[in-house]
């Protein structure tokens, strides 16, 4: 049933490029059916499988003489990112309604798009899972040079470059695995279960681990992360924070961390203080947190602000994975739903609600303006985000934060001042974000007739709404979700970490 | 001493005799009877015998799938060999195809004999293990090659490509024949096998090194590896569609097959090693460089190139580069890579040259600038070209992803442990990454710059259309289902024992 996921969504691209011109209306129409489908189904199959141990989805052989087949499983970490691909799906078209320009071809990349995000997050044989890994590129590149704004072709071709590059790490990574291990299985479960030699995965893991992280939005790796967030129109961009940064982590997880537990054991000697990838992963990350939020809080435009804000939650993520115990771990998989929902609705409130309407993003121009009441909705729906966003509890930034701060002070105590340095730098940059963009008009000042702007659509209503309450869920509900991803990482897939250090 | 058995010769060359015949055929029929009609009508009735001949041919392979030799090598019968010119065949039916919309020549029927007998040409060579049948065949596949480059004739760009080709051409083959001449002087022999046996055991005299080398730059300059590369760019881009896409696709299939014949059976014991630790002069590390250079080069100036047609002849620099690192491993598992890379290869610059032959016509040059707003112009021959570029990319689950991935996985495997072996693998998937950018910048053109003003809708024949999207399925389908040819292709070098 979860494969449907893939064809529905690839189907519904096929059609909608071959639709006829004059039906382009109608686009809109397929789209959102098609991401409603498909939400219904991860919906169905997330309920449906509460114990969160794997499950097959379809298996048959496909290459036979190389030993790769078409398979995919589901267990617990990937049941709960397909649930947030389905919302965010759904979501993403809502907020582009108001597209005109070439629709047919908008949302025939997008289903494209998704349809290969379900891809990665299913697929069990590592040969299929790149095939899907790399699909992904190709829609992104487009869907930014052509609909985008601000430097959109220069943006769309270095997100396109980094992520080629960083999937080229991991190709080369992959195909030593698949050799060493006698070029008789492609299977994740088989590979990882490989004793691959020690001095082997102490490169394999960092190239590999580099490599996804290039998509994570890895410091110093992250460059094309805000450039490409800016430039992409509001539906692409929600994609590329909420779904396809978590397809690096993801893969981190899924990939690297699997199949070379030991390229995470000590050196044996320490060079600048690092003793092993783990610790210069962790550092990493932590400077990817307190980079990302300080750039963030002196930006003048407000995407960038957002675009920024993901590097520093990225690197909760990061971090996390590198804490290497269960609640750390699985406080990194809340984040990616997290920040996956609410780097959404942070984008669709900048992009689609203030953007779309004002024509501009800078946060001088936005003040004078008074959006907080010529657009009330747009500025609640700001606060409400933000708030989630800082981590107050109740909304699904606090469940995840607090279990990586947690797993953190377990793993390294030393970093825990920098990551409570990033956390109140993070309550700083939202609240100057907001405080400039919906209510810096003095009140003192006579309020002018504020300039008439289109009202708030209903579609973008419907798609805030379903954003935070899926925050809200998560976050007063995190065991909905825990109860199917601690089963997962029991599983014997991940036996090779467990015996490595947690 | 081999007694000559002839019924038995003339039985392993009914294909090239099929061809022949119909090229005879072809030249009669225009002559005689369509000297009064329109180019279309003769293009038409020459391209429809010639492809009724090459279905004989290719039925006529299919039936002798054994395995049979004829004095000891000159011509010999194997599966593999008979795959391999299955595969030559259709691509030579894809070209004509291809050119059935031309109006570069009045010349019709002798344009379709030249081709006929450059693919008689290229079946001969591909099925000889002997050097003077091999010298022989690669000239009267070049000397076609060489006319049809320059068939243009009101074109000065495709006489200027024609010369180049020939110059460097002839100067290639004279570099070839002092090879073989050498090898013939050290083995008293022309039969591979023999050379080989003379060669093994030996250590590594200068005229054999002098023979490595100067065979490596005979094949190198078929191939169009770095640094033999000089003709590429120009006679892509001189020489009329149709001529192109054969030089590019057919030629490069028969001239990769036979080269890695040549070196695998001929000059085996004389591989050397190129391992820093180990390293021992041989053909190996000779390849490695060329193979390094071709990758480099290949990339980085294709970037800056704003004719396709010379993009694509540089981007055929450097995946010569990529499938020369099947030579340097040389075992069975790369040449099934080698040979599913080539031939999904030709698929796809085909592909791109179809496309080239219908927007050509109508836009005027093959300037990537010009294609600015193609997707709005002609909507199937741009969702082609981008199959066919995201291919030649490597981008999955296109045929052209699989190949590296087979060509790459195939290198390693012959020794994980190889740190030559590894960077040469590094070098190259950090190329294809080089390599995504120049493609994309292709399908930027297309994709997102706006139309020109006043640009009316590209007018595309349906034949031409029908056969680019016959290779774009191709290309997507032998992506999606590898096994489809690859099994065959494992079979037959298994059974061929190569």
């Amino acid at each position: 049933m979860l494969a449907w996921t893939i064809y529905i969504s690839l189907l519904g691209a096929l059609a909608l490029f071959l639709l006829p011109a004059r039906s382009a209306p109608w686009a809109r129409i397929v789209a959102l059916l098609t991401t409603l489908v498909t939400f219904a189904i991860t919906l169905t199959a997330f309920i449906q499988h509460r114990t969160g141990e794997m499950l097959t989805v379809a298996h048959c052989s496909w290459i036979p003489s190389l030993g790769i087949s078409y398979t995919l499983k589901a267990d617990g970490i990937s049941l709960t990112l397909l649930l947030l691909t389905g919302v965010i799906g759904v979501c993403g078209v809502l907020f582009s309604w108001n597209i005109e320009e070439r629709i047919k071809e908008f949302f025939g990349f997008y289903l494209l798009l998704i349809g290969a995000v379900y891809g990665v997050f299913l697929s069990y044989d590592l040969f299929l899972f790149f095939v899907f890994y790399e699909i992904v590129v190709i829609p992104k590149y487009f869907l930014i040079a052509i609909w985008g704004s601000t430097r959109r072709e220069y943006a769309a071709m270095k997100l396109v470059l980094y992520s080629f590059i960083g999937s080229s790490m991991v190709l080369i990574g992959l195909i030593a695995a698949y050799v060493l291990a006698g070029s008789k299985s492609m299977s994740l479960g088989d590979l990882a279960g490989y004793p691959f030699p020690a001095h082997f995965q102490m490169w394999a893991f960092p190239l590999v681990f580099a490599g996804f992280g290039i998509l994570a939005g890895l410091w110093p790796f992250h460059t094309w992360a805000p450039t490409g967030h800016v430039a992409a129109p509001t539906a692409p961009s929600m994609l590329l924070a909420g779904l396809v940064m978590k397809l690096g982590a993801y893969g981190c997880l899924r990939v690297a961390m699997t199949l070379f537990p030991l390229g995470m054991s000590s050196w044996g000697f320490h060079f600048l203080g690092f003793g092993s990838w783990r610790d210069v992963f962790a550092v990493l990350a932590v400077i990817g947190i307190l980079y990302g939020a300080l750039v963030a809080l002196v930006q003048k435009d407000f995407k960038f602000v957002i675009g920024y804000s993901s590097i520093s939650h990225m690197g909760f993520i990061l971090l996390g994975l590198m804490t290497l115990n269960q609640i750390g771990l699985s406080g990194a998989v809340v984040q990616m739903v997290s920040h996956g929902l609410l780097a959404g609705l942070l984008f669709a409130v900048v992009g689609r609600m203030v953007y779309s309407r004002t024509h501009t993003r800078d946060l001088a121009a936005l003040g004078p303006m008074h959006l907080g009441k010529v657009i009330p909705f747009a500025a609640v729906t700001f606060v409400i985000a933000g708030m989630a966003s800082m981590g107050l509890p109740g909304f699904s930034g606090f469940a995840a934060e607090v279990m990586i701060v947690i797993g953190v002070w377990r793993s390294y105590p030393s970093l825990i001042v920098f990551v409570g340095i990033g956390l109140v730098i993070g309550i700083a940059y939202i609240w100057r974000a907001l405080q400039q963009a919906f209510f810096a008009g003095s009140n003192l000042e006579p309020i002018q007739p504020p300039p008439p702007l289109p009202p708030i659509t209903f579609p973008e209503r419907l798609g805030a709404a379903i954003l935070i309450a899926a925050s809200v869920v998560v976050g007063t509900f995190p065991q909905l979700f825990l109860n199917v991803i601690h089963p997962a990482l029991n599983s014997p897939l991940f036996q090779g970490l467990r015996a490595g250090g947690w | 001493m081999n007694v000559i058995n002839y019924g038995q010769l003339l039985g392993l060359a009914w294909p090239e005799i099929i061809l022949t015949v119909t090229a005879l055929l072809v030249v009669a029929a225009d002559i005689l009877f369509l000297r009064r009609s329109s180019i279309r009508t003769r293009f038409i009735a020459s391209v429809a015998i010639a492809s009724i001949g090459c279905a004989g041919a290719i039925l006529r392979l299919l039936h002798t799938f054994t395995q049979a030799t004829v004095l000891g090598g000159v011509l010999v019968a194997t599966p593999l060999v008979s795959l391999v010119q299955i595969a030559l065949v259709i691509l030579t039916v894809a070209t004509l195809f291809l050119s059935v919309d031309s109006t570069f020549t009045d010349h019709v029927s002798e344009f379709v004999l030249l081709v006929l007998l450059a693919t008689t040409g290229m079946l001969f060579l591909v099925a000889s293990q002997d050097l003077l049948v091999i010298f022989i065949s690669l000239e009267l596949l070049s000397l076609s090659l060489y006319i049809l480059a320059g068939f243009d004739k009101r074109s000065p760009r495709s006489s200027e490509a024609a010369l180049k080709y020939f110059l460097f051409g002839g100067m290639s083959a004279a570099f070839m024949l002092y090879g073989f001449s050498l090898l013939y002087g050290f083995s008293n022999s022309t039969n591979l096998a023999s050379i080989a046996s003379a060669i093994h055991g030996q250590p590594l005299s200068p005229i054999l090194i002098i023979a490595i080398v100067t065979t490596v730059i005979g094949f190198g300059f078929k191939i169009a590896a770095a640094p033999f590369h000089f003709w590429a760019p120009d006679v892509y881009q001189g020489a009329p569609v149709p001529s192109a896409a054969f030089i590019a696709s057919g030629s490069k299939v028969a001239s990769f097959f036979i080269f890695f014949q040549v070196l695998v059976l001929g000059l085996a014991g004389a591989e050397g090693n190129a391992t820093w630790s180990h390293f021992h002069s041989g053909w190996v590390p000779v390849l490695v460089v060329v193979a390094v250079v071709s990758m480099l080069l290949g990339n980085l100036v294709a970037i800056v190139q704003s004719s396709l047609r010379r993009l694509l002849a540089y981007s055929a620099v450097a995946h010569a580069g990529y499938m020369l690192l099947a030579y340097v491993t040389h075992t069975q598992q790369s040449l099934a890579a080698l040979l599913y890379y080539v031939a999904t290869y030709s698929l796809a610059t085909l592909g791109v040259l179809g496309v080239l032959s219908v927007t050509e016509k109508q836009i005027g040059n093959d300037k990537i600038a010009d294609l600015a707003g193609l997707s709005r112009r002609a909507p199937f021959l741009s969702a082609c070209l981008t199959v066919f570029l995201l291919s030649l990319a490597g981008i999955p689950p296109l045929s052209g992803f699989f190949a590296k991935f087979l060509l790459f996985t195939s290198v390693l495997a012959t020794n994980p442990s190889s740190h030559l072996l590894l960077w040469l693998v590094i070098v190259a998937i950090a190329m294809s990454a080089v390599s995504l950018y120049y493609y994309l910048s292709v399908l930027k053109r297309v994709f997102v710059s706006d139309k020109p003003a006043e640009a009316p809708e590209i007018q595309s024949p349906v034949l031409s259309q029908i056969v680019v999207g016959l290779l774009a399925a191709g290309v997507v389908l032998l992506g999606c289902a590898p096994d489809l040819i690859l099994t065959p292709i494992l079979n037959v070098i298994h059974a061929s024992g190569l």
